[in-house]
């Protein structure tokens, strides 16, 4: 059997090529799984936003649209350092590497502090649904329901977040120790990936939640 | 049956290749892991038939006066939770297909063997929260946690084990991706989508449901959970939420995880089928596309659960149009398992009379949910023995028979020994008949309005409830008799030789058991699936 080390396909694979397809098309196939798993509070919003629309557009004018917009431009250039970090991978750059793959998860950490104040504010302005919410209002009720989708929404966001950055840790320590060459570099092609579609989900929430009747 | 083949114990194969404790919880090997879900499957099918029993035990009288109504609550929702989330969407999938998938394709394993591996520790990890939850106190909710109840008011451990269900989800969503990218992409030279064998097809029919099915489950148990922490209130009336949309998206799972139990069963059924008539199967195409069929049109028709919960009637009348056209698929399969049998060379083997078995009972579990599609039967039968006598036609009748025809018809090559024919098929005709009288009466009492998930009933009703009882008792004995004499066989089985069944078919080219490896040289393949000639078995 050929050593690992120095030939990174896996023994049930003929080829570096099998395998990457395999890698491939496994996390395409688990990010639908992922969409679905958002496509359920998506489902949900949906129906209520459309038989609440007064109230969710209430609720939604108390988010900080600032900080909703800076955290966007943040997150979507951390998606353009992951894909540098993939580019300096497929090129077998180590240094460019770790530096773009650093350059992610700071973005990334910022992004997450930006939102947990965020987060602390809405408890402060006593908007955590729950007994100690308050909003005045026509239909606080319902607008308590638009802050259920907000912190289910954005918290289940930000635990893909964690796990993202947590995935980059483990790439540099790998990277550092020179696992990945331009022969093989899959892991961190996955890894962009699932940043990439983590994203794309800000991507559809931003507008929901934050950008919803301001007209 | 020649004899002319290594002794078992002669060659290297996956079970002797390394002992040790160690080997076994850190293997990659899809066929060790395979036995890792075996022996867990097992036990969860015994502990799950417990509550059975203790089910039947109460209804045996129609007072309440074996267990408490609150028990009696707890028994039946752990019996449900345990059987469909621990044993049946895992058994044939994660035993025989995690077994057979690489060695029908001719692969040397699945796409992602530590996935596989990981996927095993996620069920275990999900089942000791689960189990944890039933040595607490246990759940009340029916495995359906339905909101407002599962959400607010219910005094049981409703987070433990949503959490432990929660948790299993995720072994199936790993299951689902390697199946996909294992059938993509690790086929042998010459084995073409249509020469996989129809096991494979009714595999990757069910991993796209677990993929797309199971996340809708996760996230509806999230927000379940959500709700009875942090009070948030999505399906809470009182918050301005709505329990049906619960319903919707549990169902929306929850429906196509009867595809996910009954598909992979329908794969064993072509293979067994095939062998024992020793006739090619009948409409190869249809049989495949109708399991891509099933697993689509399964995605739509969730609404036939919520007939009475007050959705519109619009949208019932849908949901039951679309109901009826599952059947076609299921029809399409049925008719060419007969077809293939028509003119065959058949023989009673073990695994031909459950399969056998399997025809008949699907077929009536089939055409009752007809009945149930139907929208003015569905509104007087909703709720009462006849749902429960339908469905255990599928899930009992139908997937368990074809779990146990699996087990049998792999067994030779999974252990390298046979299993002692006649009290196989002794024990296989105990459980048809125990089968039948445990839920053929179910059907006449629900017809005659019988409520299921009550512990106490009508004076009535107690000749038909005492016939259940005596058949779950028969059907348990049917059930220990595999378990006693397939321990039996791992030491004193009948030598099973490379291919015992003179079946076709990758898996039965190579030794049994399998080498570590699956194959010597990779194979090459050049024809059709069950290319028999019609030769009896020997």
């Amino acid at each position: 059997m050929p050593d690992v080390t120095t030939t990174p396909v896996a023994v049930q694979f003929d080829d570096a090529e099998q395998q990457r397809e395999s890698a491939t098309i496994g996390m395409w196939v688990f990010l639908a799984t992922e969409v679905m798993f958002f496509g359920g509070m998506f489902l949900g919003y949906a129906v209520y936003r459309s038989s609440y629309p007064m109230a969710f557009g209430e609720a939604s004018r108390r988010l900080d649209i600032v900080l909703g917009t800076l955290n966007t431009a943040i997150l979507l250039t951390s998606s353009l350092t992951m894909a540098m970090a993939v580019h300096a991978a497929h090129q077998g750059k180590r240094r460019q590497l770790v530096g773009f793959l650093i350059g992610t998860i700071v973005l990334g950490s910022a992004f997450l502090g930006i939102k947990f104040y965020e987060y602390f504010q809405k408890f402060e302005e006593h908007l955590v649904p729950g007994r100690g919410f308050a909003l005045e209002g026509a239909d606080p009720r319902h607008s308590q329901l638009f802050f259920s989708f907000y912190f289910a929404m954005t918290g289940m966001h930000a635990v893909h977040m964690i796990i993202g950055i947590v995935m980059m840790g483990v790439l540099i320590v790998f990277a550092l120790r020179g696992k990945y060459s331009e022969r093989y570099y899959n892991p961190v092609e996955m890894a962009g990936l699932y940043w990439h579609f983590v994203d794309i989900v800000w991507v559809f929430l931003f507008p929901l939640l934050y950008l919803v009747e301001r007209a | 049956m020649s004899h002319h083949h290594h002794d078992p114990l002669d060659h290297e194969h996956y079970l002797n290749v390394s002992y040790g404790v160690k080997s076994w919880l850190l293997t990659r090997d899809h066929k060790r892991i395979a036995l890792l879900y075996l022996i867990s499957i097992t036990l969860f099918f015994f502990l799950g038939g417990l509550f059975a029993v203790l089910i039947r035990l109460e209804l045996l009288t129609p007072k309440g006066d074996f267990v408490q109504a609150e028990t009696y609550n707890k028994l039946f929702t752990m019996h449900g939770l345990i059987m469909i989330f621990f044993f049946l969407i895992p058994s044939i999938p994660a035993v025989l297909g995690n077994f057979l998938i690489p060695l029908m394709i001719g692969a040397r394993d699945l796409a992602f063997p530590r996935l596989n591996l990981l996927s095993w520790y996620i069920f275990i990890i999900g089942g000791i929260f689960t189990l944890t939850a039933v040595v607490t106190g246990g759940v009340d909710t029916g495995w359906t946690f339905y909101t407002p109840y599962s959400s607010t008011y219910s005094n049981s451990a409703v987070v433990l084990t949503a959490l432990g269900v929660f948790i299993t989800g995720f072994s199936s969503i790993l299951t689902g991706i390697n199946f996909i990218v294992t059938t993509h992409k690790m086929r042998a030279p010459g084995m073409t989508w249509f020469r996989l064998p129809l096991f494979v097809w009714a595999h990757y029919a069910t991993s796209i449901i677990f993929v797309l099915g199971t996340p809708v489950l996760a996230i509806s148990i999230v927000l379940v959970g959500l709700e009875r922490i942090f009070g948030i209130g999505i399906f809470d009336p009182r918050l301005g939420g709505d329990p049906l949309l619960f319903q919707h998206l549990f169902w929306f799972y929850s429906h196509p995880a009867v595809y996910i139990m009954i598909l992979p069963a329908m794969g064993v059924m072509s293979e067994v089928i095939t062998c024992f008539a020793r006739k090619k199967i009948f409409g190869y195409n249809a049989v495949a596309f109708s399991s891509l069929a099933i697993a689509i049109l399964g995605f739509l028709v969730w609404g036939h659960h919520m007939f009475v919960s007050g959705q519109s009637e619009f949208e019932g009348l849908i949901f039951s149009a679309l109901s009826f056209m599952v059947a076609i698929p299921s029809a399409v399969k049925v008719f060419n398992w007969t077809a293939t049998l028509y003119k065959g060379s058949i023989s009673f083997h073990a695994p031909m009379l459950y399969a056998l078995g399997f025809i008949g009972l699907f077929t009536v579990g089939g055409l009752t949910g007809l009945f149930l599609a139907t929208l003015a039967v569905d509104v007087h039968v909703h709720d009462t023995y006849f749902i429960i006598a339908h469905f255990h036609y599928i899930m009992v009748g139908g997937a368990v028979m074809a779990y146990f025809a699996g087990i049998h018809y792999w067994w030779p090559k999974i252990t390298g020994r046979m299993y002692p024919e006649t009290w196989a098929r002794l024990a296989a005709v105990i459980v048809f008949v125990g089968f039948n009288l445990t839920f053929f009466p179910q059907f006449i009492l629900g017809y005659l309005g019988m409520p299921r998930r009550y512990y106490a009933y009508p004076d009535e009703f107690q000749v038909l409830n005492v016939l259940s009882t005596a058949g779950a008792s028969i059907l348990g004995v049917g059930y220990l008799i595999p378990l006693i004499y397939l321990l039996w066989s791992l030491r004193y089985g009948r030598v099973a030789g490379t291919n015992p069944w003179n079946a076709t078919g990758l898996e039965w080219q190579t030794p049994s058991p399998p080498s570590t490896e699956n194959f010597e040289a990779p194979p090459r393949v050049e024809g059709e699936a069950y290319e028999y000639e019609e030769v009896k078995v020997a």
